[in-house]
This record gives structure tokens, sequence and C-alpha cells, in this order.
């Protein structure tokens, strides 16, 4: 099983543009599907996928359950709590039950950066990174990309990512990907929770949340973890959103209109100010419908289906 | 026990400043004599040493022998093995083992099992704290009494200032160092490797240089406080390197090791998630390398330790957040030595054996790392150019958790030979019957 992407999709780091294009283009027939009466293409049929899921991630897994139910394919949730495959044992003992199991493919999120890697290193089958650890999630990224593309062209886009890049993968996934397609890139936050070295990534740094909004074209704002401040990265919700916050009043000093972007869940009034999140230019809804269509795209591709070929499985249940 | 003549091989004994080619007689566990035509005794056993050096084994200050608490994972017998398949004739054993050696039955303990082992000495360094646990000091006097050489808690650094004051303080009754390990705990917590693009890149929590740098100054001020003698374990940062050269300008009584995975790597060996590259301290970036290797050169850096830790494959076949630290050493040390810092020309040949010999010895106050008449016969032989593939499966250590298997090594040992007695001959398989060096 080995197509345009080889066997697995565990970060978009190694994945050249023409690949992460190939991903979008894709996607976009199957995002058609998610808008008919009957979501539904025989496209995986037959094919066996577990979702593997060691920290409890309700909307990751459901928008990539809703990618494989609308490709017909055969599903399995294995969640972290409650399961004996999992409960206790190491990821190599788990990798060998999922491998004897004779599966398709595996989704994983799992706590350890590299996780993902470890695994596909192991299986015959074809792993998808859902998430791993600090590293890399790689149909965030995609998803948010194809959102971009979905109201201008990705290359030359200023996108400003804002908030803990330290801890999050979400935003390792988005450089990759936005550098890769020609994007050109910021990081901002309090320096507590910038990574050391990410300038040599390839991304500007914004110490204040004001001149980021001044420059870019794209706001991403991240998920601010309450749990920042008790390790004291930072000192107080409230101190975050008076320094950091994406709020009204300061993208209305914005000199142009700009796209706002979350990859949820959302800390109202932590991270982003409500009437933000609410407000016309935010695209966080667009983000959630383009996540099933890219989940279902990456699916398909893994499977080895033919790219040019989408249009066609689209139309199946058509005819 | 025969005597042994080792004939021709190039005698390095940069304590005496010896570099000629001699004959060495062994005889009576002692070094009888070194010079030209030497009579053959009856019954001598005769090596042909030509085109070989014979240096003072060498002397490792800091390994992990496990026993007791992981003989799965090493014993002190298979250590003490796998350190003379290195060359090295002296090991100290670090005291996290489990119980911790901080009483004088534990430091007795290890001294017995060494000597029915019979390979390599071995030198038990007692703890700092009792259980290593930061708080009250160990007994250094019923330690020393024992036979613990020095005191550390490794494994985790002294854990408070006032601790390490005392200790170096009450040391100097005893005349041992205190080796630590240099890492401010609140600063690495949860890391798994070098803070760095690296880490960035990986997405796993850094371990920056800084937490190393702060405790080696905390040491420095309080050897100039105390005048007690702080020995640095694993110096990893080129930060911990200026602070260790300019405390020697003053004439402080520091001292300092350096591991061959540190001189050799850097923190780019962790690319793929490879668990066995994931040590602490962990490895830096090449300006920390370049510099650890000038200090080797220039003397701040005095010797060369392995820091040998090993581990159950098992635990390194994990994610590598939750892989342990460590990787073995004993067996590569001398391999990577030649060929990462004599080859380049960093040392020359007799500096190595300075490094490796004779400065640990000084360090600890042990027996050897020299060769004189009536001195221990404690005696590496080595072929310094023959080449040679780091096979993990041929290790006489009991673990294999090494970043160096494949690589081809310049550099074998031919003969380890301790107390006058051959414990370890090119081409000894550790599956072969009967390999007891008694
Ligand atoms: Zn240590």
């Amino acid at each position: 099983m080995s197509g345009a992407l080889g066997k697995d999709l565990l970060g978009l780091e190694h994945l050249s543009g023409d690949q992460i294009r190939l991903i979008l283009d894709t996607a976009e027939p199957f995002k058609e599907v998610s808008e008919r009466a009957i979501k539904k293409v025989p496209a995986l049929r037959g094919k066996t996928i577990v979702n593997l899921f060691f920290e409890a991630s309700t909307r990751t897994r459901i928008s990539f359950e809703f990618a494989e139910k609308r490709l017909s394919a055969d599903t399995v949730n294995v969640a972290a709590s409650g399961s004996s495959v999992v409960k206790g044992e190491t990821l190599v003992d788990t990798a060998r039950n999922l491998e004897a199991m004779r599966i398709d493919m595996v989704v994983m999120r799992h706590g350890s950066s590299g996780a993902a890697k470890f695994l596909a290193d192991r299986i015959v089958s074809s792993v998808i990174n859902a998430g791993d650890g600090k590293h890399e999630h790689p149909t965030q990224g995609l998803l948010d990309l194809l959102t971009i593309r979905d109201h201008r062209p990705i290359a030359g886009t200023k996108v400003c990512i804002v908030g803990d890049v330290l801890h999050s993968r979400v935003a390792r996934s988005n450089i990759w990907g936005l550098l890769k397609l020609g994007a050109e890139v910021a990081v901002c936050g309090p320096a507590s929770l910038l990574p050391l070295g990410i300038e040599a990534l390839g991304v500007q740094v914004f110490r204040r949340v004001e001149e980021a909004i001044a420059w870019a074209d794209v706001i991403n704002v991240l998920r601010l973890q309450l749990e920042r401040m008790q390790t004291g990265y930072i000192p107080s919700v409230r101190e975050y959103y008076r320094v950091f916050g994406v709020t009204m009043e300061r993208l209305e000093r914005a000199p142009r209109d700009l796209l706002i972007m979350h990859p949820g869940p959302m800390n109202r009034g932590v991270e982003i100010d409500s009437r933000v999140a609410d407000g016309p230019h935010s695209v966080i809804l667009n983000q959630v419908t383009n996540g099933v269509a890219v989940r279902m795209a990456v699916l398909y591709l893994l499977a080895g289906g033919k790219p040019e070929l989408a249009e066609a499985a689209k139309g199946a249940s058509d005819r | 026990m025969k005597p042994i003549l080792l004939r021709g091989a190039r005698v390095l004994d940069p304590a005496n400043g010896r570099d000629e080619v001699a004959d060495l007689l062994l005889e009576g566990g002692l070094v009888k004599g070194i010079g030209r035509a030497l009579g053959t005794p009856d019954g001598a056993t005769v090596l042909e040493g030509k085109g070989l050096v014979a240096a003072p084994g060498f002397v490792d200050l800091h390994a992990h022998l496990r026993e007791p608490g992981r003989e799965d994972v090493e014993t002190i017998a298979t250590g003490a093995r796998a350190a003379a398949a290195g060359g090295f004739s002296a090991v100290c054993a670090m005291p996290n083992t489990d119980p911790v050696t901080d009483n004088q039955a534990a430091v007795g303990f290890i001294v017995r099992q060494a000597g029915l082992a019979g390979f390599a000495r071995v030198y038990p360094i007692g703890a700092v704290s009792v259980g290593q646990k930061g708080e009250q000091l160990a007994e250094f006097g019923e330690l020393v009494a024992a036979g613990a050489v020095a005191v550390s808690d490794d494994g985790r650094p002294v854990a408070t200032a006032h601790l390490m004051r005392t200790a170096l303080e009450y040391a100097r009754t005893f005349d041992i160092p205190v080796i630590d390990h240099c890492e401010d705990v609140t600063l690495s917590h949860g890391g798994a490797m070098h803070e760095g693009v690296t880490s960035t890149r990986l997405g796993l929590k850094g371990i920056p240089r800084s937490s190393e740098d702060v405790i080696v100054a905390r040491d420095i001020a309080l050897a100039a406080l105390t005048g007690g003698h702080v020995h640095f374990a694993h110096v990893s940062t080129a930060g911990a390197v200026a602070l260790i050269r300019e405390a020697k300008t003053r004439g402080l009584r520091v001292t300092a090791e350096v591991t061959p995975h540190h001189f050799t790597l850097t923190d780019a060996a962790c690319e793929g998630y490879d668990t066995n590259a994931k040590m602490n301290p962990p490895l830096r970036e090449a300006g920390d390398l370049a510099a650890l290797r000038g200090a080797l050169a220039d003397g701040t850096i005095d010797c060369i330790a392995t820091d040998h830790a090993p581990h159950h494959y098992d635990a390194k076949e994990a994610e590598f957040d939750n892989a342990p630290f460590g990787v073995v050493g004993l067996e590569t040390a001398l391999g990577l030595a030649l060929t990462e810092l004599v080859e380049p020309g960093t040392l020359t040949l007799a500096q190595l054996v300075d490094r490796m010999a004779a400065r640990p010895a000084a360090i600890a106050h042990l027996p050897g790392g020299a060769l004189r008449p009536g001195g221990p016969a404690d005696v590496v032989v080595f072929d310094p150019g023959q080449e040679w593939t780091v096979d993990p499966s041929r290790f006489f250590s009991k673990s294999r958790n090494t970043p160096f298997a494949g690589r081809r090594l310049r550099g074998a040992v031919r003969w380890t030979i301790v107390g006058g007695k051959v414990v370890h001959t090119a081409g000894d398989r550790p599956d072969a019957p009967d390999r007891s060096g008694r």
C-alpha cells in the first residue's frame, strides 16, 4: 500500500510542496461529498481502519471517523481509557497486536513526540499521525492550508501563528506546510512559549501581537492550555488575554482584512475574543468542514487511490 | 602465575615520559622491568608486541555497573569483563544502585563481587547523601575505609548548594573528590534532549546548556569557598568548559571528564527519535563538541570517562520521552578516542594515554595509570591502526544500547592485563565457555 505519499502520513516536514498540493487538490472533490444528502462513496470499501487515541480528542477523532465512514471503510475506535489493548501495554506491544489483526490503516493520537514514527516503523499498515506530542498534527496543518486556499493563494500570504508555539504540534505542521507552499510565516507569543531556535525554521518572530496583526494576512490563534500557568510559563489567563489576546479592538487597527483561524477547541476570552471568533473574518467553522475533506483525501491517497480518480470516486455513488 | 614478557611493543607511559620500543616484563603482579633485551624468565608467557602500543591500563572514573539491583542489565562481573575488553584495567562504579551504595556494607559488597569476578579492578564510589536523597551526608569515613575512592550522587546532581558545600568540606579529611553530575533540575525538568533547533523540530522538551552551566558555576564557587576537590562528571557544554578553564587558572581544585559520546556526536543523532542517542547530559551541538575536544587537548578537561549506562533493550524500545537516559561505553571508548581525537590530530597518542590512564588515576588517587618497575602490572596493549566495526552482539556487557552500532573505528585492544594476568585477549567471545579471568 504505497502511493504518491508513501506508506504513512507522519508530518508535513518531510513532504514536498507537490505532495501537499496533491492532498489539497484531492480534497476538493471530497468537499462536495459532505454537502450531499447521501454522504458516502465506496472508495475504501473493505478497508479496515483503527482509530487509536491515547489522548482524548473528540473533535479530531470524530472528523477522522466521518472521513472514514464517508469513504465506506470499516472502522474501530480504541480509546486509551477502558481498553485492554492500550492500558499498561507498551507501544511496541500495541503495534504487534495491531499488526496481528491485519488492519489496513491506523490513525493514532499519542502524547509523545515521535510516537507515530515509532509505530509506522514497526507495522506494515499505513499510519496517519493524528497528533504526536508537541511534534506534528499533519491533517490539521493540511486543513488549515485548504482553508486559506479557499480564500486566497497561499504563496505570498503572510500567516502569523499566535500563542503557545512551544507546546503546539499544530504550529509545527502549519509552519512546514505554509513554507513549502510559499507563504511567509511568523510566530507571536510570550518568549516563554516560543521554542528556542524557531527562527532557524524560516519564520519571523513578533514579540507583540499588535505588530503581528499589522503584518499578517492570516492569524492562526492557538489554544492556550490552561495548565501553562501552574508550570510557570505565564502569570495568568487575565494577563495573557490583556497582552496577547486577539481582540476586536486590536483587529480594528489592522491595515487590511484578516482571516482568523483557530484549531479549536477555543478558550473564549483567553486567546481569542468571542466577537472575533464569531465575527465576519473568522473561518473557524470552514476549518472544521475542510477537516473532513482533507482527511478523506489523505485516507484515499494512502490507500493507494489514484488522485486523478478522486473525482470519479466521488461520482461513484451518483451512478 | 606465570611471568609475562611483552616483546617489542611501543611502550607509552606519559606519567614517566616514556615513549620507546621496548620489552615489558611482568612478574608477581608487578612490573618487573622495562627495557631492551630483557631475559625471558623460565616459564614466561611471551607476547609479541611488534607494531602494538603498550600503555598503562585505562582507568574509567564513571561507570554504572547496575549491581546490586539491576543484574538483568549488568553485573559487576559482566561490567568488569566489558571494561577489560575495552582496555580498562580499572573502573569506578557509581553508587546509584538499588539499594544505593551509601554505607560500608554496600561498598564492601562491590569490592567482594569484583574480587570474585577477577577482570578489571572495580573501585566503588560512595553516595554523597544517604539514599542519594540530597538531605543527609553519607558516612564518608566508613565508605572510604571499606574501599570507596570518591563520592557522588550521580544520576542526579548534589541537590543543594549547602549540601555540596558540606560534602566538599567533609571530603577534605579523606582527600577524595566529590564528583558532581551538574544539572539544575528546575531547568532540565521533563527534558529529553538538548534544547535547540533539533528539539524544536522534533517537538521534544529541551534541556538547555544553562542547566549544566549554573551548577558548574555553583560548584566552582564552593570549591573556592571550601578548598575541596570537585570533579565534574560528563561535561557537555562550551559554557562549562569556559567556567572550568577559568577556575583552573585561579588554581582551584577542579577536575573534569568528558565521555566519548559527547566528543563524537551532536544532537543530530536524535533525529528519527533514536532512543540510543538519549543521554543525560544530552548530546549538544557542533560548537560544544569543538570546545570539548579543545579542552581535552589543552588539559582543561582532564580525562575521558565512559558513563557506561546499560539498559534493557525493552526500555530503549519505547517512545523517546519514555526511554531511559544512557548508553553503554566501555567497549567503544578506545576506538572512538583514537578515531575521533588522535586521527584528526586533536590529541597525540601519548596525550590520549594520559587522558585515559594517568590523569583519571591521579584524580581518584588510584594505583596504576603508569608503568614503573615495582608498580602494578596493569597494562593495555592495543593496535592503533586496526579497523573494526562496532557490533553490539559481540559486547561483553549484558546490554546493547549504543548509538555506534555499525560504525567503523580504528584502534583495537589486543590484550588487557590486570595484576600481571591477561584478562582479555582480542578475539575472546562473550559466548565462549570459560572466560574467567581467574
Ligand atoms: Zn551523570
